[in-house]
């Protein structure tokens, strides 16, 4: 049987994430309560989350997550980073024993920030660079896969139950600002620890509940662009898609969610003029990012959550605001778990992002 | 004509006498000489050799009395000497000449189409329903600027993108080939229906201009009725280099079909023959395709995109991949299904490549070398049905040209006699007689009802697929299996064979 | 009044006009019964007049002050003043023909019904909404509308 990545596998699935706009940090246990009480939306073949703000100490250094499948691949993944990295710091993931969780790969993690003559080689920007070494060692490593490769963030994924891969990462030992979490219900398969969400590239993390049925459009409209679509999954898209849109062709992160869910052209006809032509420009240029079926996605950044619905809103999606904190989540009882007292629970549009960010004071504070 | 000819002929028309009523309608209709009146006698008749098969008879007669039938063939079977062969040389051995014939290929090669399947949702995401959920056909052509900032970037150079409302458009059929009322038909219907006709390289008539803000105005080897304000007047500007009947040659039409009216939209003499070079004869490089792209762009001061149309041929992708990077904002490909007025039959029948293989080749080609989002890509050749449109779209191209479909639809019977101008539906003649049977307001009709049943039927199968915008579908070959295709046939297409994971 | 127009621009010289009428005026309204039994062939009640490429079909133009209906001696022919259609009571028509001669369109013939005399003129069909040959034309070459006169 062919392992999940070589070929796509639908899935249904369970969304939640918080972000503190004040920059509070809190450990992880109120994610992993809020995910837990949506249990049946997954079964028990993948669980992950996302954490922003965790390696204060490490800041200025990309935390590369990684997993391999053995020493193999570990050993040749080590010789890659020590090729074109400078180490800070690396251990062993911590984590616990849980019974519920099988086998688990080898988690490594390593602090690095890239040797300049590399980039310079190169021709191209740090970013770059790291993506396209990100998507070298998913692509050419066999075993090897990297789970997140940000700043001052980390992912954390499995197969099992979230509560289960929570408790097996030790989350409640982490201090985050904004956390994002994901049960999974894939259709078939053994389930791989790869092919749990969050799905990651620098700062970005998606965790997604869908079935995108553009998935072979937008696939090879990100191939042209240098992306490696090395796990077959939609999820992977959207955190690529956001990834070009974002930080290389420089949208704000509100106009890219109007390419993965974009307005109808009949609303588009309705703008006002300059309106329309931008509107008119985005879905000319980026048709084929248009994330088409039905999808609800929180994706995570530094400084930020965003949480967004396909156009037509064919997967649940609901908000909910308390003091600074704002939630999203598939099910509103997820979000009541955490936070009986919530002030304000709205149910945004097909198509209409929800963004929280960092306060600006908190941001400064936070990077200081 | 030799005294005796060595075949039968091809077909033969039975007319039930229980059924005739005399009304002579058969004999006024046949463009062919086939039906024949005795007033002395009162007796009809017909003259089998001179029947094309056209069922321009059959349709008009009010009884119902006539039957076309093929003769058998009157020789040996023989898988080999098939009964084609023989007729194309009994032919040219009282002849001499090359054969000729109409329309597109119509031998038994593989249609790809026919070996594709398409996807549909089930379960783990919804179909969409089109009756309750908008779906968008909407279409754009043209080179796009990436990326995309809030203030447009002023380039003097960008022509402006063509949007279309369903991604099918007429492909190019000239006047002079096509009569008057067939191109009006034409016009009418896709301005009715917000998409674009072609002009083919005849020129746009005076009267029709109205319509030109929905016209590819075609520019070819003949520069027939090519001057600025026809250039200007159109929608979109496209250099004829090929076409998917006939790679490689020119074409020639006959002085008897330059009428008066057909002279003074080609701008030549009336009556003379209209020869276009096989070549045009500016362009024997890439970098004169170049130069005749932005000449023409300097004519309309960038306010028209251009688009290249060109046969599917051998080495295709590398081909629209210079036409690419020339600076064509379109690439118009043909296969070699596409119909014709008039081909060499060994032109039409043996050179070119499917349609479905090019497209494929063509978008990958331009995917790897970064440059898909300059061009669209249009695919023409045979097209049948809105389902070989959603393949081709699934494929990679952003939209399609149809002619014999729409000619079929203004009643075209594939008959293949589009070259000796007889054409008893009124489609490809100059004859008055003949021409005035196609009322180009039901012409118009007609042909919306095609444009509007294929583009329901397409929302429909977007629908089942999950998606509700034609830009989801387009390159998206997951949403395609092959069937009985061999493995090189499937990488080509870049599919996976039907059962397979996706 | 409505009334019966050509467009010769698309008249395709068919002739199912005529082949329409005759149905139309038989007494089974079937085609063949109208043509095989009732010998109906040439009784069409419009024409179509050839000058090829050219035709166009003519019938009756129910003039305002038909000339037919002042010349008719046993008051068969008739303007009704309703609807404006000229039309021929048959049962009063004694077959003197007065009508055929005095037309200025030739739109009358003379012909013959179950063996009596009866002129052979356009009636706009005047029992049905639209004329049959209207109906009929397949390519509408003859509509059937109301225009203002000298348009």
């Amino acid at each position: 049987m062919l392992r999940e990545g070589e070929y796509r596998i639908p899935s249904g699935c369970a969304i939640s994430g918080f972000i503190n706009k004040d920059g509070r940090r809190v450990n992880g246990s109120a994610i992993i309560q809020s995910i837990a009480l949506m249990q049946e939306r997954s079964n028990g073949l993948g669980g992950g989350f996302a954490a922003y703000g965790i390696y204060p100490e490490y800041q200025d250094y990309y935390a590369l997550h990684l997993l391999f499948e053995d020493k193999l691949s570990r050993n040749q993944v080590e010789e890659l980073i020590k090729d074109n990295f400078y180490i800070e710091a690396e251990d062993r993931i911590p984590t616990r024993h849980v019974r519920s969780i099988g086998k688990a790969p080898l988690l490594w993690r390593y602090f690095v920030t890239p040797r300049l003559s590399k980039i310079e080689e190169s021709q191209e920007t740090e970013a770059d660079f790291m993506t396209r070494l990100v998507m070298r060692i998913n692509d050419s490593v066999n075993g090897a896969y990297v789970v997140s490769s940000g700043k001052n963030m980390g992912a954390f994924k499995g197969v099992g139950y979230p509560e289960d891969i929570g408790e097996f990462f030790r989350l409640d030992e982490y201090q985050a600002y904004s956390w994002i979490a994901h049960g999974r219900f894939p259709t078939n398969t053994p389930g791989w620890w790869g092919g749990a969400h969050p799905f990651t590239l620098l700062d970005w993390s998606v965790v997604h509940n869908g079935e995108i049925s553009s998935y072979g459009a937008n696939r090879r409209f990100l191939e042209m662009y240098g992306y490696k679509m090395t796990l077959q999954t939609d999820t992977e898209v959207v955190a690529y898609a956001i990834d070009l849109l974002v930080r290389r062709h420089n949208l704000p992160l509100e106009l890219a969610a109007r390419v993965l869910a974009a307005p109808f052209w009949q609303e588009i006809d309705r703008l006002p003029a300059a309106e329309r032509d931008l509107y008119t420009r985005l879905r000319v240029v980026y048709g084929s990012l248009l994330m088409n079926g039905p999808f609800s996605i929180i994706v995570g950044f530094s400084g930020g959550i965003m949480a967004l619905n396909d156009r037509i809103k064919l997967r649940p999606l609901v908000a909910g605001s308390h003091a600074a904190t704002l939630y999203v989540a598939s099910e509103e009882a997820a979000i009541r778990e955490i936070c009986p007292d919530v002030e304000r629970v709205w149910y945004p549009q097909g198509g209409e992002p929800v963004i929280g960010r960092l306060e600006e004071e908190a941001q400064c504070r936070l990077s200081a | 004509m030799p005294t005796l000819s060595l075949m039968p002929p091809e077909f033969s028309v039975a007319r039930d006498d229980n059924k005739c009523i005399k009304c002579l309608a058969c004999v006024r209709q046949c463009g062919f000489d086939a039906q024949k009146y005795d007033a002395e006698d009162d007796r009809l008749y017909t003259i089998d050799a001179n029947c094309v098969n056209c069922q321009r008879c059959v349709s008009i007669c009010p009884a119902g009395a006539l039957t076309i039938y093929k003769n058998p063939p009157p020789m040996r079977p023989n898988a080999h000497w098939t009964e084609g062969h023989l007729r194309n040389i009994v032919k040219q051995a009282e002849t001499g000449g090359v054969l000729l014939t109409g329309m597109g290929n119509d031998q038994p090669f593989p249609t790809y189409f026919d070996r594709l399947l398409l996807n549909a949702s089930q379960v783990t995401n919804p179909s969409i329903d089109p009756l309750r959920e908008p779906m968008e056909l909407r279409t754009y052509l043209g080179s796009r600027t990436e990326p995309v900032s809030r203030e447009e970037r002023k380039d003097k150079t960008k022509t402006p993108l063509v949007p279309i409302e369903t991604p099918i458009m007429f492909s190019a059929m000239s006047y002079g080939s096509i009569s008057h009322e067939a191109f009006e038909s034409l016009a009418r219907a896709a301005k009715a229906f917000g998409t674009l006709f072609n002009t083919g390289e005849g020129g746009l008539p005076a009267d029709l201009y109205q319509y030109a803000d929905h016209a590819v105005v075609q520019v070819a080897s003949g520069r027939f009725g090519v001057h600025a304000g026809y250039l200007n007047a159109g929608r979109v500007i496209e250099i004829k280099i090929g076409q998917g009947a006939k790679p490689g040659i020119g074409g020639h039409l006959p002085g008897e079909k330059i009428t008066a009216p057909v002279a003074a939209t080609r701008m030549i003499p009336e009556g003379t023959d209209a020869l276009s070079s096989a070549p045009h004869h500016d362009i024997y490089s890439i970098e004169d395709l170049k130069q005749l792209i932005f000449t023409l762009k300097e004519a309309t001061r960038y306010q028209k995109p251009v688009s290249v149309k060109i046969s599917a041929v051998h080495n295709v992708a590398a081909i629209a991949s210079g036409i690419a990077r020339a600076g064509a904002d379109i690439i118009a490909i043909d296969g070699f299904r596409g119909g014709t007025g008039a081909a060499p039959t060994m032109i039409r029948d043996h050179v070119g490549i499917p349609i479905e293989l090019a497209i494929a080749a063509v978008d990958q080609r331009l995917r790897e070398e970064g440059i898909r989002n300059q061009v669209s890509l249009v695919a023409a050749g045979g097209f049948r049905s809105s389902a070989d449109v959603v393949k081709a779209i699934a494929l990679g191209a952003d939209a399609v040209y149809i002619a014999t479909a729409a000619l079929i639809a203004l009643g075209c019977h594939l008959c293949q006699k589009c070259y000796t101008g007889k054409c008893s539906w009124g489609i490809a003649t100059q004859d008055p007689y003949r021409s005035r049977r196609l009322n180009p307001e039901i012409g118009a009709e007609r042909l919306y009802n095609l444009l509007r049943g294929w583009s329901h039927e397409i929302k429909e199968m977007l629908g089942g697929m999950g998606i509700n915008s034609i830009e989801s579908l387009r390159g998206n070959r997951l949403h395609l299996q092959g069937v009985g295709l061999n493995e090189v046939e499937l990488k080509l297409l870049g599919v996976k064979h039907a059962g397979e994971a996706m | 009044m409505k009334k019966v127009y050509a467009r010769p621009a698309y008249c395709m010289n068919c002739h199912l006009c005529e082949v329409n009428c005759i149905v139309a005026h038989s007494r089974s309204r079937d085609l063949f019964r109208a043509y095989k039994r009732e010998n109906l062939r040439g009784a069409a009640r419009v024409i179509v007049e050839e000058r090829l490429p050219l035709s166009v079909a003519v019938q009756c133009r129910h003039c305002d002050d038909p000339r037919c209906v002042a010349g008719c001696i046993s008051g068969a022919m008739v303007k009704d003043p309703e609807t404006g259609i000229v039309y021929c009571q048959e049962d009063k028509c004694v077959g003197c023909w007065t009508c055929v001669a005095s037309c200025p369109y030739g739109a009358i013939r003379p012909g013959e019904k179950n063996g009596r005399p009866v002129p052979l003129k356009c009636d706009l069909c005047r029992e049905a909404d639209e004329p049959a040959c209207v109906a009929g034309c397949p390519n509408r070459a003859l509509v059937f509308e109301e225009r203002r006169a000298g348009a």
